[in-house]
């Protein structure tokens, strides 16, 4: 592996969404017979990286080299053409077909233009054989199978496919211990082979164990490059760090000595997503939801919300227990939740439908007498909101879409604030706005608490949940392994608190193996 | 959604217009066209009487339609409407031989039975998640076995009550038909519930974004059960309405109402993905169905040429302005 | 090793239909007046293979998570148009079938364009262009009537070797040459991969719309024989819409008791064949028990109404209730 040529080599690439930039002249070198970790927190550039070099989306700027030549890729397909295979987050299995049907699902074998059987049958067992999983039978049902056993099969679709660059994008995040070391040997084997593989993982101990070489990405650049091991993971962390901007933020009075605790979970499970988790949040309390994108968060959020069913453990309203069973339940009477979804295009709001309609539409119970709309009460109450968040909009009878992205989340909490809600839920309320509209934000949920609601604020970005909460519990794989305080909400302390390199060395793998 | 490209022309034109969904506009201009080219063919396309008698044939249609709009609005479809409509007149037709107070529940007894066939359509889409599709096709097949049990297989013997009759067929306001008079009503009923109340404004969020809706606190479920219902039971008070204008129920009385309904709707630009259209298209696209029925029928278009055109007219009209976005 | 157990999972929903229909055969056969005969197995199979075929078009579209709502009214125009065609001299009788089953075709490559590339909803499609297909049909036949070639009619409806209904091997040759190619060609895989998740299907580089477009497309072609066969039972062709509306109806009960899944990705055309002829024996179950035929419509919704019912129970398992909005 000494003196290789560079196999594939990215060059001053740049790529925007919007406004915002996702890479800005990122370079990367890529070698054969090498394992290549890829290390960055939320939002770093890392999966946008991916995304090129599998030909999902295009470059704004930059060049690609590949055995020397210059290259481009139109679709993923394209990618794959030239040996470049990405195995990403979300699965791309198709759930009713077998895992045979799967791993040769885009090229199949074929005599007399049907597709041969048999000869699938060989090619599945090899690829499964290669990729450590000889124990999934060809012929399973992909939808039979558990998460970890899905991943296996897509990461055997991907040897199937003879890639000379291999993309493991937290490939294996589902897995148990004894599949992960089962995955590792195959990639010390594909390594030795004279495949190029990338790695892409927020588990320090497999990249300590797997890795040749790394590279730290921060704010959409290449930041650190060096050999594996050359590094401790306090230094490594320190790298990730680093933020140009800093917010503005108000100042953290945080909750009255007398303040009671409004929302209260006790040992909060679900599925397999959410583990036990206990917390509270009082009446005028930021408390922030940290950790790694995934974690559980997402559901935890959820759960309270009313929308996951099967849920054990007990929510308790003013210290009463209370059984939510719908957004409605949630929402109205004397809970009085409010939750700022993910996605505020799907689950925010009614894009084609107007800023007036969509702003009352949590509210109408309220604004109406026996389900007529009271017009005039409307209006006022819309006035209102539009001034209190200083919402920017054409007129209140435009869709809702032709809004700019800070203003559509603006809508999105203004038409909960009609309800006047004593809790608030925020899923990620800043994703993919201006840095402007963030600070608005922040100011208003501050203003929120100061009057009196307990607001439970899950953020992937680390600034903003130092700057905004007064407490911040990290969440890791749907538990919460550590609660900060008040000062010890540090970058330092979520970063290395959200990939569990803090304290117990030995990481989650036995506990989730277990 | 799109503003129009005109913009300096809109920009002087009356603000309802510069409002209007430009379907809705189309809808209307072809309405004008037709009447046009049916004066080409005979005078008397134009006259008052020949119009007021289109729209009293229209206000049967326009009834069941409204129904089929609530539904369509929130993304669903309704297609056990043929049924509904037969089991709505012979229902009522059939408590008219209960002696008077059979004959003074007819009517409310009618619209039970098609209200109660929505119901089944509702908990089966709100709360089995049927594809609604599916659901109503079987409720259909059901009224069905259900009225031909009923009847034994003829055609039902009872016959409209009077009330039915001058429903269908009198004159409380000299000139207008009382048929055109109930559509009104229930059209601006309907034009109430949907611009001015709360349910309205669910239904038009459920169709747009079903997920938002509830994420948003709406009990969506009790939305759509309720529309189904409310469809359920106009397709069977547009039966009773048939049923009276012709005396008595028929068989298959229903089956000439569901194309035509779906296709007034969709034609008068609600979306058949569901969130998006306005009572006054539904109005356009009945007429124009309507219309476009009459002149065929003069220009005596036999029963086959009139399916033809029907289903081109309807996959024509919806590749113009009725399709998914592009790309999923 | 365990080949057969997983074979055995994928033909459970056909096996479950099979049982289904040899349970309810053996009933109708045991009660019958003349018993277990050959003519009694003749006349059942001609019933239950019309819809089998109807069935099978379904299917295809099915798959794909799609629906045909004017699959009984191709089989209606073919009906139509086989008792003008299909008469003759040899080889103007070949030429018939032909032109009926090209016929079958394009309705079904018609549906398939304005589906795919025309982006419309196949519910309001199919019911457009079914109204289309009817009001062909009536055009050839505004009243019942016409002609067929009776020796072919008559052999294509008879018994081989006095035992095995013809129609039975007809059916089976259809699944030969038109089914089984399809379910193992590349398309027959993208109209599955595209049924059970278009997205991952489309991640996968899988010919989505090729597939799909053939599978509206065949689903004309087998309404036709479908059209056919009525044709060769019947001597005439007829405009009946209720019948066409009844066969399309039939045709969904049919599928679901097959076991495909109305969300698409899942199932056989096999399935859907016996579960065509389980509902064809169930609903004249009630004629060898003497119930009056006037309760057969209503049996058959009823049947219909719990057939589609029962996938509801999937909806039980989910556990996150924003799955339902998908």
């Amino acid at each position: 592996m000494d003196a290789a040529t560079p196999l594939f080599r990215m060059e001053g690439i740049s790529k925007r969404y919007g406004g915002v930039r996702a890479l800005e002249k990122a370079d990367l070198t890529v070698t054969a017979g090498g394992i290549h970790a890829i290390l960055g927190e939320n939002g770093a550039g890392k999966s946008t990286l991916i995304k090129i070099m599998a030909g999902v989306v295009a470059p704004d700027e930059g060049t690609m080299t590949l055995d020397g030549r210059e290259v481009s890729f139109a679709s993923p397909a394209a990618a794959n053409q030239a040996g470049i295979v990405c195995i990403f987050q979300e699965l791309s299995l198709i759930p009713e077909l077998s895992v045979a049907d799967n791993i040769v699902i885009s090229d199949p074998p074929k005599r007399f233009g049907m597709i041969d059987r048999k000869a699938q049958r060989r090619i599945a067992e090899e690829a499964l054989a290669r990729a450590g999983a000889s124990d999934i039978h060809p012929r399973a049902l992909v939808k039979d199978l558990p998460l970890s056993r899905r991943q296996m099969v897509e990461i055997a679709k991907a040897l199937a496919r003879k890639p000379r660059i291999l993309i493991l994008d937290e490939a294996t995040s589902a897995l148990t211990a004894a599949d992960v070391a089962k995955v590792f040997e195959v990639l010390k084997r594909l390594r030795s082979e004279g495949l190029a593989l990338l790695y892409i993982s927020h588990r320090m101990n497999e990249i300590a164990e797997l890795a040749d070489h790394c590279t730290v990405f921060r704010n959409g650049r290449n930041v650190a490059s060096y050999p594996a091991g050359s590094k401790s993971d306090n230094e490594v962390v320190e790298l990730m760090i680093g933020r140009e901007y800093s917010h503005i933020f108000p100042p953290k009075p945080g909750p009255t000595a007398a303040a009671t605790t409004v929302l209260e979970a006790r040992n909060l499970s679900w599925a397999d997503r959410l583990d036990n988790i206990s917390l509270s949040v009082k009446a005028g309390e930021v408390v922030g939801l940290g950790g790694l994108d995934g974690q559980g968060q997402r559901e935890l959020l959820l759960a309270f919300f009313g929308v996951l069913r099967g849920l054990s453990g007990e929510i308790l309203i003013d210290g009463k227990p209370v059984s939510i069973a719908s957004p409605t339940a949630a929402s109205h009477g004397r809970i009085g939740m409010a939750l700022i979804p993910e996605d505020r295009k799907t689950e925010g709001l009614m894009l084609p439908m107007t800023v007036r309609e969509n702003l009352s539409f949590a509210a109408l119970d309220r604004l109406s007498k026996a389900g007529i709309i009271d017009r005039a009460a409307e209006q006022r109450l819309i006035d209102d909101m539009v001034g209190l968040l200083a919402i920017k909009t054409a007129g209140l009878d435009i869709p809702v879409g032709a809004l700019s992205g800070g203003n559509q989340q603006k809508v999105v909490i203004a038409k909960w604030l009609m309800r006047q809600p004593r809790i608030i839920l925020l899923n990620d309320p800043t994703r993919g706005i201006d840095v402007g509209t963030k600070q608005e934000l922040y100011q208003l949920m501050r203003k929120l608490a100061d009057a009196g609601a307990a607001i439970l604020f899950y953020s992937t970005d680390y600034d903003e949940l130092i700057g905004c909460c007064d407490r911040v519990l990290v969440l890791y794989d749907g538990a919460v392994k550590r609660e900060l305080v008040g000062a010890e909400i540090t970058e330092h302390a979520l970063i290395a608190s959200a990939l569990n390199i803090h304290g117990e060395g030995a990481g989650p793998r036995q506990g989730a193996g277990a | 959604m799109s503003e129009t490209t005109l913009g300096g022309i809109a920009g002087r034109m009356p603000k309802f217009l510069r409002r209007a969904d430009p379907a809705v506009v189309t809808a209307f201009a072809c309405i004008v066209i037709l009447l046009l080219l049916g004066s080409l063919y005979s005078r008397s396309f134009l006259s008052p009487e020949y119009l007021l008698q289109q729209l009293k044939v229209a206000s049967f249609l326009g009834v069941i339609a409204t129904g089929m709009m609530l539904v369509i609005l929130l993304g669903q479809i309704d297609l056990s409407v043929p049924w509904s409509v037969a089991t709505g007149a012979m229902m009522a037709c059939a408590a008219a031989a209960y002696g008077p107070v059979g004959v003074a529940l007819a009517i409310p007894f009618g619209v039970l039975c098609g209200v109660a066939i929505g119901i089944v359509n509702g908990i089966g889409v709100a709360y089995l998640r049927i594809p609604s599709m599916i659901i109503t096709l079987a409720t259909n097949a059901v009224a069905q076995g259900l009225m031909v049990v009923y009847t034994g297989g003829f055609s039902p013997q009872d016959s409209a009550t009077a009330a039915m009759r001058y429903l269908a067929t009198g004159f409380t306001i000299p000139g207008v038909p009382n048929a055109v008079i109930i559509w009104a009503l229930i059209g601006a009923a309907m034009v109430f519930v949907l611009t001015r109340t709360s349910f309205g404004r669910a239904v038009y969020g459920i169709g747009n974004r079903e997920r938002a809706a509830y994420l948003s606190g709406i009990d969506t479920r009790r939305i759509v059960l309720i529309a189904f219902a409310v469809s359920g039971g106009l397709s069977a008070f547009g039966g009773v309405l048939l049923a009276g204008y012709a005396s008595k129920a028929a068989q298959s009385m229903g089956d000439a109402y569901l194309l035509p309904s779906i296709a007034a709707v969709v034609l008068g630009g609600t979306s058949i993905l569901g969130g998006r259209g306005s009572y006054l298209g539904t109005v356009a696209g009945v007429i124009l169905i309507t219309l476009l029925q009459s002149i065929l029928s003069v220009m005596q278009m036999p029963e086959a040429g009139r399916q033809i055109i029907y289903g081109v007219v309807i996959v024509a009209m919806l590749l113009l302005y009725g399709r998914a976005p592009a790309s999923r | 090793m365990k080949d057969w157990r997983y074979w055995l999972a994928e033909q459970r929903g056909t096996l479950l239909a099979f049982g289904i229909f040899i349970v309810m055969f053996a009933i109708y056969s045991a009660n019958h007046p003349a018993g277990f005969t050959a003519n009694v197995v003749q006349t059942a199979a001609n019933k239950g293979v019309l819809l089998a075929f109807v069935a099978m078009a379904q299917t295809l579209v099915v798959i794909t998570a799609g629906i045909d709502l004017s699959v009984g009214m191709i089989f209606t125009l073919t009906n139509c148009m086989a008792s003008w065609l299909v008469i003759g001299t040899g080889l103007e009788t070949a030429f018939g079938v032909l032109a009926v089953l090209g016929t079958g075709l394009l309705c079904g490559a018609v549906n398939g364009a304005i589906v795919i590339y025309g982006r419309l909803q196949p519910i309001v499609a199919t019911i457009a262009t079914g109204a289309v297909f009817f009001g062909l049909a009536l055009l050839l036949r505004p009243v019942p009537g016409g002609s067929v070639n009776e020796d072919l009619a008559d052999f294509l409806t008879g018994r081989f070797f006095g035992v095995v209904p013809a129609s039975l091997v007809s059916l089976l040759v259809i699944v030969l040459v038109v089914w089984v190619p399809f379910s193992r060609s590349e398309f027959g895989r993208a109209a599955y991969a595209a049924g059970s998740s278009e997205t991952a299907a489309y991640m996968s580089g899988v010919p989505i719309r090729r597939g799909k477009f053939l599978a509206y497309t065949l689903a004309g072609l087998l309404a036709a024989i479908g059209g056919l066969f009525l044709t060769f039972f019947t001597y005439t062709g007829e405009a009946a819409y209720a019948s066409g509306n009844a066969y399309t109806l039939f045709s969904i009960a049919a599928v679901v008791l097959g076991g495909v899944s109305l969300f698409g990705g899942k199932g056989s055309a096999i399935g859907a064949i016996f579960g065509a002829l389980a509902f064809r024996t169930i609903g004249d179950l009630l004629f060898v028990f003497d119930f009056d035929p006037l309760w057969q419509p209503l049996f058959q919704g009823v049947i219909l109404l719990i057939a589609v019912s029962l996938g509801a129970f999937a909806l039980f398992r989910v556990r996150n209730r924003l799955e339902w909005f998908l």
